[in-house]
């Protein structure tokens, strides 16, 4: 097993192991902070695979953004942070079951798949992946037309929210 | 080569030869030096911070009028290490109903989220952790885990006032990430790379006289960033007592008082290296190492001093009136600036440097007049709206 692989397993644990955190706690703040360490795990893979930009970008957004305005939004909501109930409802095998099945059926699809033994060519050390990167969202030949129809759906976003908090008078 | 020259690589070489000479193999030897190098720059770090607590003490008391600390050591020197002294002695209190874990975790990653940014840091064209080519990402990256900490300590503390102050914190730390990033994207744009490094190396003319007005909204931008006067609304002390850090006591609250004065100092630093050349002074660099990193070191000064300038010196805004400048001005003037800076590159690729410089400084000048000059017509508009509605009162009472 190379260094690199090592690192790998203990960063799927470790974002595995948050994630399952993230919906076993009662405290809703905790479970915001263990989303939070996941999708920093999820940083991390990104940061092994190379992807410097997603790796970082994955924590600028999901947390420096989404994850901080969760925690505003809980802690400006709710009164009683604990929640209290039962946390399975009546349907918890039907639900077990299914993920039983999604698993197995993606591990037998992942065997047959000759894809997942090959081990990728290693990039030349001049190799700019963030220069790669821009110039394929702004190429027509690759991902330019959705990369704009994103951006469009982003402003639409944006002044449908000014539309709705607009004080009219 | 010469230790003169290249120090790093000579002091690498001559661990790996004792490492290997020890029967390690080369890769955990390479490692090993790797930790070593990240342990070395660290504690130089924390022995700068505590140095940086008597230039600040010593800063504001001439900005107020005082002698400032003068009796411990030569000119008050000694000062500093007391005062360490007295932190750790201290009681370390959890208040009741704290959220234990929560809590003692925030101090540290307070700290943290400062000390990861020297490794983009270039001190020098050959000391430089490590040359991300999303370096100015990176920057807002740890800033996410600062306003992350910032948070965690406000709600572990079980103090209104403490989550109080985290929330207008977080609220304008957010908010003047867009402004602070967009501005980072126009030496980008010059250098033609997002690397620090590559940044610190394209500057044959400082990119200040490039874009003077990237430069001053950066600046304002970080100082908001630091939680600092005029932005320090989530300390108000006369209303808030001390904000997110209320409740800390002992070496935790040293951690908070540290982490802002270095992250001071690293956002002076960040201005020079991306507006004034970093390390690059009229080719000294190129001597040696060392008095590169006089230079940045003295730049990074220079600009921390300007940070205290302004926080001595201007009185703290009201929240709505903070973000509000942020959102309604300063984040438009950046895209417009961003989007100027942009169009020019494109336009100028090929024309020699005088003109490229001229038209650059020209165009900022031209953006800073106009935005200016609409803010100024809007408070004319808004005044005048003022004025008529005090003359109808009149009327109507008399």
């Amino acid at each position: 097993m190379t260094g690199e692989q090592i690192i790998f397993l203990v960063v799927a644990l470790f974002t595995l192991g948050s994630g399952l955190m993230v919906v076993t706690t009662r405290n809703l703040v905790h479970a915001a902070l263990w989303l939070i360490a996941t999708l920093f795990g999820v940083a991390v893979v990104f940061a092994l695979l190379h992807a410097s930009f997603l790796a970082v970008v994955q924590v600028v957004v999901y947390i420096g953004a989404i994850a901080i305005l969760f925690i505003f939004a809980v802690m400006l909501t709710r009164k009683e942070l604990r929640d209290q109930g039962p946390q399975l409802n009546k349907n918890w095998w039907f639900g077990a079951l299914l993920s039983v099945i999604m698993f197995g059926g993606l591990f037998a699809l992942f065997r047959g798949w000759s894809g997942l033994s090959k081990t990728a060519a290693a990039l030349p050390s001049d190799f700019d992946t963030v220069t790669a990167l821009g110039n394929a969202l702004v190429s027509p030949d690759a991902y330019v037309l959705p990369f704009e129809v994103a951006s469009v759906l982003l402003v639409a976003a944006l002044v449908g929210a000014v539309y709705v908090a607009f004080n009219r008078k | 080569m010469s230790f003169w020259k290249d120090p790093l690589k000579i002091a690498a070489d001559w661990l790996m030869s004792i490492f290997t000479g020890w029967g390690m193999p080369e890769i955990a030897a390479q490692i090993l030096i790797g930790f070593l190098g990240v342990l070395v720059l660290l504690s130089l770090l924390m022995v700068l911070d505590i140095l940086l607590v008597w230039v600040e003490r010593k800063v504001v008391s001439r900005f107020q009028s005082r002698i400032g600390p003068n009796r411990v050591g030569p000119f008050g020197l000694i000062q500093p290490f007391a005062d360490i002294i007295k932190l750790l002695i201290k009681e370390d209190t959890t208040p009741a109903g704290a959220d234990r874990v929560v809590y003692n975790l925030a101090p540290i990653l307070s700290m943290m989220s400062v000390l990861v940014l020297w490794a983009v840091v270039p001190l020098a064209p050959n000391i430089l952790g490590v040359d991300l080519n999303v370096g100015a990402l990176y920057i807002i990256a740890t800033g996410a885990i600062g306003t992350l900490s910032i948070i965690m300590a406000g709600w572990s503390s079980n103090n209104k006032f403490s989550l109080i102050g985290a929330f207008r914190e977080v609220a304008v730390l957010l908010s003047f990430e867009i402004p602070m990033l967009t501005t980072m994207l126009i030496p980008t744009i010059f250098a033609e790379s997002m690397g620090i490094g590559t940044i610190t190396q394209k500057q044959d003319v400082w990119f200040v006289f490039l874009a003077p007005l990237a430069a001053v909204i950066f600046l304002i931008a970080a100082i908001a960033e630091l939680g600092r006067a005029p932005f320090d609304m989530g300390e108000a002390e006369s209303e808030l007592v001390s904000g997110y850090n209320i409740e800390y006591s002992g070496m935790k609250f040293g951690m908070f008082y540290a982490g802002e004065l270095l992250h001071a100092f690293t956002f002076g630093g960040f201005w020079a290296i991306l507006f004034f050349g970093g390390y690059r002074f009229f080719g000294l660099e190129q001597v040696s190492p060392f008095l590169a990193i006089a230079v940045i070191l003295f730049k990074a000064l220079i600009g921390y001093w300007v940070i205290m300038w302004v926080k001595y010196t201007v009185l703290r805004i009201r929240i709505d009136h903070m973000l509000a400048f942020n959102w309604k001005f300063l984040t438009p003037v950046a895209f417009t600036l961003l989007m100027v800076t942009a169009f020019m590159n494109a336009l100028l690729r090929g024309t020699p440097t005088w003109l490229y410089v001229l038209v650059m400084f020209l165009s900022n000048v031209l953006v800073a007049w106009i935005a200016l000059e609409m803010a100024r017509s809007y408070s004319r508009k808004e005044r005048e709206k003022v004025e008529s509605v005090k003359k109808t009162v009149e009327v109507s009472h008399s």
